[in-house]
């Protein structure tokens, strides 16, 4: 088992309480100081006025002075690398990089080996959570066999297993025709596809952003239209089918223009993005650092900006980790060679954060892309403090000063371009289903 | 209400029977009332009818097919007439022949009707515009099939007793049959309600443009339904393109016995045939002859086919003795 600061399996019976907390709970509104407590698995209670005399005697007692309690952290899009590639990452350590990171909720993406693509895909992943039984692991499928763009999976037997949408993982469903008839088959059930908006045939060999800056590099570029171009003629397929959408990670203006109208028109869209999106811009590559290096690309400062924008006004419902673990082999290779991607579950929080202490999103707001807001969009009843509901929860020390050093992530990989970067915030208390799943009160 | 039989020359207000769109309630009924005719006939001991002795009928057929075929060569020998079954498939249509070269030839013949399917929508009538007899289509690609969806009605009547206020639920591959469409239009003059069922794939939402109700799963869509009208799911269709597997679309589309128990008590199965049992229908089900009426279809697709020939060639000259 990974870190030594990990503790599983508390004991899930005891009745715990949670006071002097300030109570957050986007999907309801509740923002109040209050107190909460945990049986059996379940919130039995919350509320102002819990406990305003005192806790009864034989119950666990945590201060919460000063500190958030929200629902736990919901990432709706994470690769676990398992099955197939677990010199990266399992299922097991990811699940403790997530509980040190405040995430109790996991959806990984169907790019393993072999694909999600099948029934006996998400019964694994099912299988392997309960065994590890640490985060909670909910999984996509494949929206094509084999992630080949070509032919639908069994959307409907897999979505009654447990998948909870249908993407191609980290590529675009580009055959305009597929889409056409994804979206269409996914509506006989209700079901979400969520694609990787990046044309393929312009993104072709592309390492970086296009621009100024791969120029310079000597780098092919990917355009900035490659995503909004992939967006919009997705958004037209919705329109014909009026099957649902979900447009992951996007990173450039024209992508979150593009998706503003689209909801002032009532089209059923959303989308999400990552940390790197609205942390970085594309001269954190600097000189050709492969941990800079992701999918899809980071953008320019005014792509950027209008991100930061488009989570304030509302258009990008959800931020993800977009979690991509890799070993040294796969970064430490020329720039272009390099895999795509950041190891992000450890640094979501702190991340997201920032956008609170600049001022740019409310806390209530932000703490709503990372819990209701993936949650809503994928139907799960995680990410809500609701009384009788499952206890997962993240204590937050919102305003924390700490480092964040790469070397000590508990997941299997540390590739990401945030050394030694000061932030604010961190997660605490890490709660799945009444279990401690991480803990730094101690 | 059927007119009656005492003015043949002005009942049929058609010289070809290219699809049901084109019929009035009054020519659909005279066509079914004709075909319950014929089915009597057809199960009492049979001496050859005199309807159409003395004319050719040749089947000309672009596109495989057994039981159609089969079932109009019957007809019209029943009806007396003299039968020339031609079959051209892909390889002919490689030599260079058009369509129209064909109908050309075969018109220089002269045949008192051609009766012809083709993998093409439109080619039928394309194909009558060229010829001076009598057009009977038999099936034109995804367009429609006319007296496929005729002897599904007579089928209906018979075993209701009545084709108005009943609700018709057509389940499966809507999109591309040319059986669904020819019933759509039938059933809808006739007075049913239609609905049509399947993944919105199969099944579009502007299928609703025809005026039938559009549903994507089978227990709402069967619901107090009076007849279960299921199509086949051609094999190509069911391997990712239009749906992801055949075992995905039985669990979802093919009617089982769990599936039709929506339906009413008293609902009657129908099928086009050939059944892909497993696929879009449970052999329980599909053998249960207390509720399909897939073996009755057949019979009646002879009766209805006797009734279309002998109603369009009452207007056709007398033939010459000589």
């Amino acid at each position: 088992m990974a870190g030594a600061n990990t503790r599983h399996g508390g004991e899930r019976s005891g009745t715990v309480a949670y006071v002097n907390a300030r109570l957050v709970d986007p999907a309801s509104g509740l923002d109040t100081p209050g107190a909460l407590v945990t049986s059996d698995g379940t919130i039995a209670d919350l509320g102002p006025r819990l406990f305003s005399d005192a806790p009864p005697p034989s119950v666990e007692v945590v201060d919460c002075r000063g500190m958030i309690l929200a629902p736990g952290l919901v990432d709706m899009r994470t690769q676990l690398r398992e099955p197939g590639e677990e010199h990266k990452e399992t299922i097991e350590t990811a699940s403790a990089a997530a509980g040190a990171g405040g995430v109790s909720t996991m959806v990984c993406l169907p790019n393993t080996d072999p694909v999600i693509d099948d029934v006996a895909g998400v019964e694994f992943i099912a299988r392997r959570a309960r065994e590890v039984k640490a985060t909670k692991v909910f999984c996509y499928a494949a929206a094509t066999k084999g992630l080949q763009g070509r032919e639908l999976t069994e959307m409907g037997l897999l979505a009654e297993t447990g998948a909870l949408a249908f993407t191609d993982g980290t590529r675009a469903i580009a055959n305009s025709r597929v889409m056409q008839r994804a979206l269409n088959y996914a509506r006989t059930f209700g079901l979400l596809i969520v694609q990787h908006p990046e044309d393929p045939a312009l993104a072709e060999n592309g390492v970086m952003n296009g621009g100024e800056m791969a120029l310079r590099l000597g780098l092919r570029g990917i355009p900035t239209v490659a995503e909004v171009m992939t967006i919009e003629r997705d958004l037209r397929l919705v329109e014909a089918t009026g099957g649902r959408y979900h447009a992951a990670h996007v990173s450039t203006a024209d992508a979150v223009e593009a998706i503003r109208r689209a909801k002032a028109r009532e089209l059923p869209v959303t989308c999400d993005t990552a940390p790197p999106y609205f942390t970085l811009n594309e001269t954190a590559i600097g000189d050709y650092r492969t941990f800079a290096k992701l999918s899809p690309p980071l953008r320019t400062e005014e792509d950027r900006e209008a991100i930061v924008e488009g989570l304030a006004d509302g258009t990008i419902d959800a931020i993800a980790t977009d979690h991509a673990p890799h070993d040294q082999d796969s970064k430490r290779v020329p720039f272009a060679q390099a895999e795509n991607g950041i190891a992000g579950l450890e640094t979501l929080l702190p991340l997201s954060l920032t956008l609170v202490h600049k001022g740019r999103l409310g806390m209530m707001d932000l703490l709503g892309k990372l819990t209701g807001g993936p949650a809503g969009i994928l139907g799960l009843a995680e990410g809500r403090l609701r009384k009788g509901g499952p206890a997962d929860l993240v204590l937050i020390d919102p305003d924390r000063p700490w480092r964040i050093d790469p070397d000590s992530f508990l997941s299997k990989s540390k590739n990401a371009p945030w050394d030694n970067l000061p932030v604010q915030g961190m997660a605490m208390r890490t709660v799945v289903e009444g279990r401690v799943l991480h803990d730094r009160l101690a | 209400m059927a007119v009656p039989l005492k003015k043949p020359k002005f009942e049929f207000r058609h010289r070809n029977l290219l699809g049901i769109e084109d019929l009035s309630a009054d020519e659909i009924s005279l066509l079914l009332d004709r075909s319950d005719h014929y089915a009597e006939r057809n199960r009492r001991a049979r001496k050859p009818g005199k309807a159409l002795r003395g004319r050719t009928v040749i089947n000309l057929f672009f596109e495989n097919s057994t039981r159609t075929r089969t079932s109009f060569q019957l007809a019209a020998l029943r009806l007396g007439a003299d039968v020339v079954n031609m079959s051209i498939e892909h390889s002919s249509i490689k030599k260079g022949e058009t369509l129209l070269d064909t109908a050309l030839t075969l018109n220089a013949m002269h045949p008192d009707v051609l009766v012809c399917r083709h993998p093409e929508s439109g080619a039928v009538s394309l194909l009558s515009q060229k010829v001076e007899c009598v057009v009977v289509n038999g099936g034109d690609g995804a367009h429609e099939h006319p007296t496929q969806a005729l002897l599904d009605a007579v089928t209906i009547r018979r075993r209701k007793g009545r084709l108005q206020g009943l609700t018709v639920a057509i389940c499966g591959d809507v999109v591309h049959s040319r059986v669904a469409r020819s019933n759509i239009f039938l059933l809808h003059t006739m007075g049913a309600r239609v609905r049509v069922i399947g993944p919105p794939t199969l099944v579009p939402g502007t299928m609703e443009r025809f005026g039938v109700e559009v549903f994507h799963d089978m227990a709402n869509g069967l619901k107090d339904a009076d007849i279960v009208m299921m199509l086949r799911l051609q094999l190509e269709r069911m391997q990712g393109s239009y749906v992801p597997s055949i075992r995905e679309y039985f669990r979802f589309f093919g009617l089982d016995r769990q599936k039709l128990s929506n339906a009413k008590p008293d609902a009657l199965i129908l099928h086009p045939g050939p059944m892909n049992r497993g696929v879009e229908i449970d052999s329980e089900v599909a053998d249960d002859i207390g509720r399909s009426a897939i073996q009755e279809q057949v019979e009646m697709g002879v009766a209805v086919r006797m009734a279309c020939l002998e109603v369009l060639t009452r207007n056709l000259p007398e033939p010459d003795d000589g």
